[in-house]
């Protein structure tokens, strides 16, 4: 497990990884490098294995903590191309799984491949960057930035979109 | 998407300055607290590093925060001073107990910052010379709204002066403002050529309810948790009163108040509580009760408009099995038997107009009406909205509503009542309106031709308006002329002839001056000629009530942009300029008329209005004057419920409930029935069903707050909705060829608007659901001109044929058109 920086990561990613901010899935790091707010932070994530592409099946949710132990999460491969997707088909995805909301636990709906929150009944859409649906958080649920190995199939988690429930800071 | 990273904010430091605030928006009203601190410091992890006091040093436990990054901001003072705000709830706040709905808690991020989403907020008024929006100060405008509106009182009178104004709490009302406003308007001026900021005339939404003596805001939200039953009628208050909802009603329906109920009324037998749903559309709000208790949700889907003629069944019904209280009929009531005769409908009739079947009918009045084991009447709460307010016949469908409730005499008693939900926070003080009942239909006179100036006071009633092609074009052709006037006029004018130019082209030639009064540079204020900036709460102190009468102080903490200020102050200089013009002239009579302005802040103006209750319309009544902004304060977030019943020990009690005693809004102190017959649908509309496809039924969404004067520059939220959505049947899409994301185009005889397809297999076939008063795709474009006797709209009655228009790739890409309802 390393430290990474936002400018690193950037720069050390650029030929493996996907970690589109807005729009389309394709062609994302160059158009993406321009879309970061000038203004915007990012802390200094600890570069996590979450899982493997041969561990993936479709449209399955995979637990994994990031960027702590305090912080669940869960991957999912969704079988097509989504926007923010990362892998050789741009389908794999990863969001904080406590509801940015409130905090309550959010569960994975495999037919509408929604996240739902029973405390509030907060919906995000995690074919679309994990926009609210309905429900009543002031933001889209926070995405953990992923990167893929393609060498060895291995999906990282490197930084995260949206402060995570529960914190001043997501690195506490 | 939406999200930039942002994964950390500053902490409020421990000495952070702290302020009461409610919620800008919805009528709930949760109370939250501001900080606001240097934009240089920061405080620390630790519980006692920080303001919050939260040990931010670990994951914190979930229900036990509520904040976000929209909760925060930087902001900059007058002197230059920038500071860091965060606006959380208020865990201590009775209404909300720390919740926050997707509205109130971007309230932060919403405040004005130069660089912020508010960043379009306006500083200082403006004046369109005819090819150029240009900056004037507070005096120069003054000079030239003041003259215009002076020579046109002189020459033509008060009659051809007229405005589109807010009347209601919260952002752009409130007790300060609606005086403010009031006392100019009716008292100065004494026009009464006004229209409401959502209705084409001035009335009341509830004129029926308070006809028969019954305020429409009679309970506290703590009846909807101790109700036996509770009908939700034509309202979705997930979306649109949130917390009333998850902090209130969900309660009980979860079984979460049984031991408060089994407590407040021990003799009673006590059983899980029931809701219904009337509403011809299943929504979010009961998708998520079905999801808590299916077996006790039952969803009275009727056929569109037939409100009435559900409430006459089930009165009648209810009257055959003697379900109905004879003595509280007898003793506190009038006109039941009258009424009982006129609304009569049998059960299998009511059921062939409604659609829903007797079995559904029964169990409806069962859950709501039969006595209980114990034998004691069931504790009814109904609560409605714009199903009904905006309904086939307003004072129609209330009439029979409230009969209903009468009869069973679901009011005065705990856990019962028969109110709106609403829309915007109340906060009405005014003098008394100097028009008739029904009061002008101001949108045809101006569609008509008449007025010469129209001040568009904290509203955008070209989106929020009936019949809106109509009126907006006539607003354009006859401001155009005004327009082309001060173009033609050329340069060089002094200020009286810059007056001359502006009343020649109203007096003369048809035009309109137009002057909006708002945050905003509003779709309409594009069409005007001046517009005004104005405060909102927080740039200024103001007071308001919720749903619960819940009086509150929202108090200021940073100043407004610019020069913009709060509306009475607006109002204030506008009389205070009219009495300058007058007695610069010598004309003492009309002078004094304008007197009474003399406020150097927004509590000289509460204290004018709410604190000197004699004589006017004043939401506090005659206890008013027990109020003051310290006494407030000091009751914080949790307020007084109003009326006030005294000022004791420190603290103003106030009435949770009203009625208890039987003494109704009357002057015989009875409750009146009223009678109501069900007679079908309005001709126009009916024309309308006759000749469309689609039901074209209109409201909020749990996103938007009213015309989404702030979601329009909302990332969040204007790109969820980047148009007004309209939800279809997906079998009805298909046969059109539409999808979701596609631009369609929705119109009949009335006019068109456009609106973006989303759809969703809950919608019946020939159905649809679109967002109302949209900024982008506007509903009141297919609306009928026709309205109730009270001069009403029925926004909900429409019939209009779609047709796709365009593919939008982008919405397909970036909107989620995944179903709303949560299952």
């Amino acid at each position: 497990m390393s430290k990474i920086s936002r400018r690193n990561f950037l720069k050390s990613s650029g030929a493996v990884a996907a970690i589109p901010l807005m729009g389309s899935a394709g062609n994302a790091l160059a158009k993406e490098n321009s879309q970061l707010p000038d203004t915007g932070i990012m802390l200094d994530y600890p570069e996590t294995t979450v899982s493997n592409l041969s561990k993936l099946p479709v449209n399955k949710a995979i637990n994994f903590h990031f960027p702590d132990n305090s912080s669940p999460c869960a991957v999912i491969r969704m079988g097509h191309a989504v926007s923010g997707g990362v892998g050789p088909d741009k389908d794999i995805v990863a969001y904080s799984i406590q509801c940015n909301h409130m905090g309550c636990p959010l569960n994975y709906d495999t037919t509408t491949r929604t996240f739902k929150c029973s405390c509030h009944f907060s919906t995000f859409d995690s074919e679309k960057t994990g926009q609210m649906v309905t429900g009543q958080a002031t933001e889209d649920l926070p995405r953990i930035l992923l990167s893929y190995d393609k060498a060895s199939g291995d999906i990282k988690a490197v930084g995260v979109d949206g402060l995570i429930f529960g914190r001043q800071a997501n690195v506490v | 998407m939406t999200q930039k990273i942002k994964d950390r904010i500053g902490l409020p430091p421990v000495n952070a300055q702290k302020t009461n605030m409610t919620c800008h928006f919805c009528i709930v009203g949760c109370g939250y607290h501001t900080y606001k601190w240097p934009v240089d410091k920061e405080g620390g992890r630790k519980a006692n590093q920080n303001a919050l006091g939260i040990d931010f040093s670990k994951q914190v436990g979930s229900l036990q925060l509520s904040m976000t990054p929209a909760m925060t901001n930087t902001v900059k003072d007058k002197d230059g001073q920038a500071y860091n705000i965060m606006m959380v709830p208020d865990k201590e706040c009775v209404v909300n107990s720390g919740i926050y709905s997707t509205r109130g808690g971007a309230m932060g991020s919403l405040m004005y910052n130069d660089t912020g989403a508010s960043k379009e907020r306006l500083k200082y008024p403006r004046f369109f010379t005819g090819d150029d929006w240009v900056d004037w100060d507070w005096k120069q405008a003054m000079a030239v709204y003041a003259g215009v509106t002076k020579r046109i009182l002189d020459k033509d009178g008060a009659d051809q002066i007229m405005f589109n104004a807010f009347d209601h709490g919260g952002a752009g009302g409130g007790f300060e403002n609606t005086w403010g406003s009031g006392k100019y308007m009716f008292s100065a001026l004494k026009t009464k050529m006004v229209r409401i900021h959502n209705r084409p005339a001035y009335n009341s939404e509830c004129h029926a309810t308070r006809d028969m003596g019954i305020g429409e805001l009679n309970n506290s939200y703590e009846d909807s948790e101790v109700a036996d039953t509770i009908m939700f009628i034509g309202m979705n208050c997930y979306e649109t009163q949130t917390n009333y909802f998850l902090n209130h009603a969900l309660l009980n329906l979860q079984g979460n108040t049984k031991g408060k109920r089994k407590q407040w009324f021990p003799k009673e037998s006590i059983e899980d509580s029931r809701f219904i749903f009337v509403d011809p559309r299943r929504t979010n709000t009961q998708a998520i009760c079905e999801q808590t208790a299916k077996d006790r949700v039952l969803h009275l889907q009727i056929e569109p408009g037939t409100d009435t003629a559900l409430f006459n069944g089930l009165l009648s019904y209810v009257v055959e099995q003697g379900w109905h209280n004879k003595k509280f009929i007898a003793q506190h009531t009038s006109g039941f038997d009258d009424a009982l005769k006129a609304n009569k409908m049998s059960l299998a009739d009511c059921s062939k107009v409604t659609g829903v079947s007797q079995a559904d009918l029964k169990k409806a009045a069962e859950w709501a009406y039969k006595p209980k084991a114990s034998g004691h009447a069931p504790r009814t709460a109904h609560m409605y909205e714009k199903g009904i307010i905006w309904g086939n016949d307003n004072y129609k469908i209330q009439s029979a509503l409230v009969d209903l409730v009468l009869a069973t005499q679901n009011v005065g008693r705990r856990g019962t009542g028969v109110c709106r939900l609403g829309g915007h926070q109340e906060g009405y003080a005014r003098p008394p309106y100097p028009g008739p009942r029904p009061a002008p239909y101001i949108d045809q006179e101006i569609i008509n031709g008449n007025g010469k100036m129209l001040t568009v006071w904290a509203c955008n009633s070209v989106r929020s308006t009936l019949n809106a092609q109509r009126y907006q074009a006539k607003i354009i052709q006859r401001s155009n002329i005004v327009r082309e006037a001060l173009i033609q006029a050329g340069g060089g004018l002094s200020t009286e002839q810059l007056v001359d130019v502006i009343y020649d082209a109203v007096s003369n030639k048809g035009g309109l001056f137009v002057t909006t009064i708002d945050l905003y540079p509003t779709t309409f204020a594009k069409l005007g000629h001046m517009t005004l900036p104005a405060a909102h709460p927080g740039e200024m102190n103001l007071t308001s009530m919720n749903g619960e009468r819940r009086m509150r102080l929202s108090e200021k903490f940073m100043d407004a942009p610019g020069i913009a200020k709060a509306d009475c102050l607006i109002a204030a200089d506008m009389a205070n300029t009219l009495k300058g013009m007058y007695k610069a002239e010598g004309n003492a009579e009309m002078a004094k008329r304008f007197e009474g302005f003399d406020w150097g802040t927004e509590e000289d103006a509460f204290n004018d209005g709410f604190r000197k209750p004699d004589g006017i319309d004043s939401q506090g009544g005659g206890t008013g004057t027990l109020v003051t902004y310290e006494r407030l304060r000091a009751m914080g977030n949790n307020g007084v419920q109003l009326p006030v019943k005294e000022f004791k020990n420190g603290k103003l009690i106030g009435t949770e409930m009203n009625y208890m005693d039987y003494k109704f809004g009357t002057k015989d102190g009875k409750a009146h029935f009223l009678p109501a017959p069900w007679t079908g649908l309005p001709e126009p509309v009916e024309k309308l069903r006759g000749k469309h496809k689609f039901w074209i039924n209109n409201g909020r969404a749990n996103h938007i707050w009213q015309t989404g004067f702030h979601d329009k520059y909302h990332a969040f939220r204007s790109e969820r909705y980047p148009m007004a959505p309209i939800e279809m049947n997906p079998a009805d899409a298909k046969e059109l060829g539409i999808e979701s994301g596609d631009v369609v185009e929705v119109y009949n005889g009335y006019g068109s608007t456009s609106a973006m397809a989303y759809l969703e297999p809950d919608m019946k076939p020939g159905h649809t659901f679109m967002v109302f008063a949209y900024f982008k795709g506007n509903v009141g474009e297919v609306v009928t001109d026709w309205t109730d006797q009270n001069v009403l709209p029925y926004y909900k009655g429409t019939w209009a044929d779609i047709r796709k228009v365009s593919s939008m790739a982008d919405y397909k890409e970036t909107v989620s058109f995944k179903s709303r309802r949560y299952a």
